[in-house]
């Protein structure tokens, strides 16, 4: 596949059950339209989301990964999402060295009342990844 | 949810994974942009799936049995539900598998409708992404292992932090049900903010009236042991079984011999003062600056000489001093402060020869000057705002005092920086009068070690600081006061008996009232205090129905929504309030006109009219934002609780769990939650003493089985883990060198689990292998493998 118009990129989200999870079921009840393009997998918390299993996710044939957590205070388990914030600058370092995009991870805190900011940062993320066209399957990273 | 029932499908006996995948129609909601009989038929391709089916709606009862028919027919030992979200009906069929005999951790939803068809409207592409779903779920869910949710025992007693309306509510109700309740309360008597109101709104009735009684309910109450001066030192513990070390504070008075006759605070000399005073003689001061920190004394002395003697004035002080020596005796006696000497010149004629000398050593108590008969001796507490900031207070203004007359309990406390013990040693006349010898001044801080079941959070709400918000003046001006403080002047048993009048003793003619300061204003809080125009109405009712006046509000909108509230203000439109749409900038005291002179001049602009105005009035009233206690965020960390953006308490959902938190066994209510008025407070109070009621009369507390277990076989005992969970749930085994999980600590969070560099923690219902496997399912490797 080649980077084009009609390139429908594939995107894994991995949503904090307390804020994001619930701020997407919000965008839902309130019938907001975004794009179809990502998966949503719950997790507990931002902070579960070990960088191996992002890597994993581009590794499987995701053009690029979401992680939405609470916004830095809210997290329903206090600091999980800084421990996230720390992490993810660091798993950016590692994609470049594999050579990866790091603009393909983007972690982003929306709160369970967020509905609209919801859909804006999935429809957003999915033109920015649509822009950078589809990611060469990487093997051996996860 | 029975959970001991199992059919040991968990993996079937020739440990073959069979997958029943329903999905669900819900009306058009789902079916209208995803094409339900499509998904099936990809879910029956999918591997391990035994049976796949569609229905209109899964939740209802048929459509659970249909589930529960082929747990039994086809053998299932795993199920997925494609339909809402799983914060919706999750529970639902959690239920109907353990009632068909299957462990309800062998299920998992597939999120089609919030996260899906209602989300877009291209119906091959909503199939298309429901299809991913399901696949991810199934996936997913061959790998799920049977859990056992845990009981843990409750104990009855219950722990309430905060004594306001909200807290004594929820004690009466959860005490009348014959449960233990331990209230703490951080000042010395319960009730809180409205005991310190005259009125409520929208009713007008006497805030007294209908709380004195229930904090006097409370205080007799057989099952509340109230902790007054009091707070909470730490928590540990988890839902069910919380231990509690509660400080009480150097009250000096004994609450179990005190009863309470108020001889102390009677006799007390020594008077309240803020910062900064001033003692004087005949208006020459003596002692000036603060008093808590030490002032500077200065010597005086003035002399009878030819002046006319005259007799001591009982019924209006002259304000001379007629050298009777009281003050002196008082000094000396009763504080030992020595610093008045009254001398006699035997030279001097007769009549003439008395002189009073003030020579240095005073300390500022003010012991004198409730001494002197004739008023020669005067205390100013010289903050810029006399009559409104001084004695800003409802009971007596002694150094020895109750808060409020109706104090609960009503028990004296000690103010030590104003007490003259506690500054040089002397007086000690309360302990002397004290019929039940209950004072003693070296009473020690305690600590009380408690055991409860639930901790339930009423801890109310500051308001904003006004004293950086120069623009409005307060602090600045003596006659612009802030909601709180005019809640006291007008109290009748407030420092003017109830009295509106100006720092210098006399009625306005004209009162302006500001809402909205540092509410819904980017500079301080975005929120709405909710309260501040209901209570900016009800100022201007009493103001009108106290004195002959001009009441103007300034307002950006009237927030009238409650019941009666709306009718409560078409009454005040019709008392005569004048109404200035329009946000106040700013007060100030300069006149650019002959009618400003003299007052204070509120500028604004006026959104109805498109024009500034400027309004000149004696007096200003600021409703000040209500914001979060000082010190929440302390307290939400001691419970495990959270703080929302606005510093008030998280409650686990803004509106199907408003008095639960994120901690189990731990709730909140009143204003500690959101800015509220008393009905919602009073609501919440008793919402929260029927959750914890009902957790009570249950007995025990079912754990959610999503916890962290530790594999010690791979644990390296690196201890990374260990600070990174927010719950003190890890420790380290130091003989056997592994990490340890506290189960009943732990609330699941997954952060170790994510940090664990060997591998050796995995979170129960969120494994990495299941996490793996679900991300595999949703980016198609499982459909690739199952054409294989
Ligand atoms: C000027 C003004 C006028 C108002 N007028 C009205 C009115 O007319 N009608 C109306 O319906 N509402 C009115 N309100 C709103 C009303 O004050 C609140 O609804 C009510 O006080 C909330 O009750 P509460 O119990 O939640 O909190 P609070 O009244 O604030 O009580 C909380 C209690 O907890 C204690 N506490 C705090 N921290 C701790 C701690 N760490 N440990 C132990 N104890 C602690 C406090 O000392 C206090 O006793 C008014 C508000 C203001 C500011
Ligand atoms: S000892 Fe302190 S509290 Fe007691 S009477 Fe004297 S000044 Fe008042
Ligand atoms: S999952 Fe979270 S709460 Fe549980 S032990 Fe790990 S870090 Fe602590
Ligand atoms: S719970 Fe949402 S980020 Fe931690």
């Amino acid at each position: 596949m080649s980077a084009s118009a009609d390139f429908e990129p594939t995107i894994i989200g991995f949503l904090c059950r307390w804020c994001s999870y619930t701020g997407a079921d919000l965008a839902g009840t309130s019938r907001v339209k975004y794009p179809p393009n990502m998966i949503p997998l719950k997790v507990m918390c931002s902070g579960r989301v070990d960088p191996s299993l992002v890597l994993k996710a581009l590794a499987d044939g995701a053009d690029g990964v979401l992680i939405l957590g609470c916004h830095p205070g809210d997290c329903h388990y206090h600091e999980g999402n800084h421990k996230t914030m720390r992490r993810v600058p660091m798993l950016k370092s590692v994609l470049q060295q594999y050579g990866i995009d790091p603009a393909r991870v983007r972690l982003e805190w929306v709160s369970a009342s967020e509905g609209d900011r919801f859909a804006e940062v999935v429809h957003d993320f999915t033109e920015e990844i649509r822009a950078l066209g589809p990611q060469k399957r990487v093997e051996s990273v996860a | 949810m029975d959970t001991s029932k199992g059919n040991g499908h968990g993996a079937s006996s020739n440990g073959e994974i069979r997958v029943g995948v329903y999905v669900c129609h819900c009306g058009t909601n789902i079916a209208a942009t995803v094409d339900v009989a499509e998904v099936v038929r990809f879910a029956e391709g999918l591997p391990n799936v035994a049976v796949a089916k569609d229905y209109q709606f899964m939740c209802s009862e048929p459509g659970q049995e249909l589930i529960q028919q082929d747990i039994t027919e086809h053998k299932l030992n795993r199920v997925v539900v494609a339909a809402c979200s799983p914060l919706m009906h999750e529970p639902t069929f959690r239920r109907a598998c353990a009632e068909a005999g299957l462990n309800p951790f062998l299920f998992q939803m597939a999120n089609i409708r919030e996260q899906c068809s209602w989300v877009t409207t291209d119906k091959p592409r909503a199939t298309e992404k429901a299809k991913h779903i399901v696949r991810a779920a199934v996936s997913r869910v061959a790998l799920h292992a049977e859990l056992q949710v845990r009981e843990v025992p409750v104990n009855e007693r219950v722990l309430i932090i905060g004594g306001g309306i909200a807290g004594i509510e929820a004690a009466l109700q959860i005490a009348d049900a014959g449960k233990p309740v331990i209230l703490v309360e951080r000042e010395p008597s319960i009730g809180g903010r409205m005991a310190t109101f005259d009125k409520t709104f929208p009713t007008l009735d006497c805030a007294a009236c209908i709380l004195t009684p229930k904090m006097v309910s409370a205080g007799q109450h057989r099952n509340i042991d109230i902790r007054s001066y009091a707070e909470v030192a730490s928590v540990s513990g988890h839902v069910g079984q919380f231990q509690v070390s509660i400080r009480r504070n150097r009250r000096y008075v004994d609450d179990k011999k005190c009863n309470g006759c108020g001889l102390c605070y009677q006799e007390c000399p020594a008077i309240v003062s803020p910062k900064s005073r001033k003692v004087s003689i005949e208006g020459q001061p003596y002692f000036v600056g603060s008093y808590a920190e030490g002032g500077e004394a200065r010597k005086v002395t003035i002399r009878q000489g030819d002046r006319e003697r005259r007799k001591p004035i009982k019924d209006t002080p002259t304000g001379d001093c007629i050298f009777c020596g009281k003050c002196a005796t008082a000094c000396s006696e009763v504080v030992g402060a020595h610093a008045i000497v009254l001398r006699r010149d035997e030279s001097a004629e007769a009549g003439k020869q008395r002189s009073l000398e003030f020579n240095g050593n005073c300390i500022g108590c003010g012991a004198c000057v409730r001494e002197c008969p004739t008023g020669a001796l005067t205390v100013t507490d010289a903050q810029d705002r006399q009559v409104l900031h001084h004695e800003m207070m409802l009971g007596p203004n002694k150094a020895i005092r109750v808060p409020t007359l109706q104090a609960v309990p009503n028990v004296p406390f000690i103010d030590e920086e104003t007490c003259i013990h506690f500054r040089n040693g002397g007086c000690g006349h309360c302990a002397e009068v004290c019929p039940q010898e209950a004072i003693s001044y070296d009473m020690e801080e305690a600590i009380e070690e408690v055991e409860v079941g639930s901790i339930l959070v009423a801890t109310g709400f500051d308001t904003i600081d006004l004293a950086p918000m120069v623009q409005y003046g307060w602090g600045r001006y003596d006659n612009v006061i802030s909601g709180l403080e005019f809640e006291i002047l007008c109290h009748a048993s407030g420092s003017t008996g109830g009295k509106i009048l100006k720092a210098d003793g006399t009625p306005p003619k004209s009162v302006a009232i500001l809402h909205c300061i540092g509410s819904r204003d980017e500079h301080y809080h975005e929120h709405c205090s909710r309260v501040c125009c209901m209570y900016s109405l009800k100022f201007a009712h009493l103001v009108r129905e106290k004195v002959e006046c001009d009441v103007y509000e300034f307002y950006i909108d009237i927030r009238a929504g409650g019941k009666g509230y709306e009718e409560f203000y078409k009454r005040l439109m019709r008392e005569d309030v004048t109404f200035i749409r329009g946000k106040a900038a700013e007060v100030t005291n300069w006149p650019m006109s002959p009618e400003e002179e003299g007052k204070l001049v509120v500028k604004a602009e006026d959104t109805l009219l498109g024009q500034i105005r400027r309004v000149p009035v004696d007096m200003v009233i600021l409703s000040p934002a209500l914001q979060a206690r000082e010190g929440a965020q302390t307290l939400a960390q001691t419970l495990g609780i959270g703080c929302g953006g606005e510093g008030f308490f998280l409650e686990r959902h803004p509106k199907l769990a408003p008095v639960q938190t994120a901690a189990d066994g731990v709730y909140v209510a009143g204003a500690c939650q959101s800015p509220k008025d008393i009905p919602d407070s009073v609501a919440q109070g008793a919402a929260a003493a029927a959750n914890i009621l009902s957790l009570i009369d249950k007995g025990t507390f079912s754990i959610e089985p999503v916890v962290a277990v530790i594999d010690e076989t791979l644990c390296g005992g690196c201890r990374t883990c260990i600070n990174m969970c927010p719950y003190s749930a890890l420790s380290a085994d130091e003989e056997r060198n592994v990490a340890v999980c506290e189960s009943a600590l732990c609330k699941g969070c997954g952060t170790c689990v994510a940090t664990c560099p060997a591998g050796a923690i995995q979170q129960q219902g969120y494994t990495d292998a299941q996490i793996r496997a679900e991300l595999e399912g949703a980016l198609g490797r499982l459909a690739a493998s199952s054409a294989e």
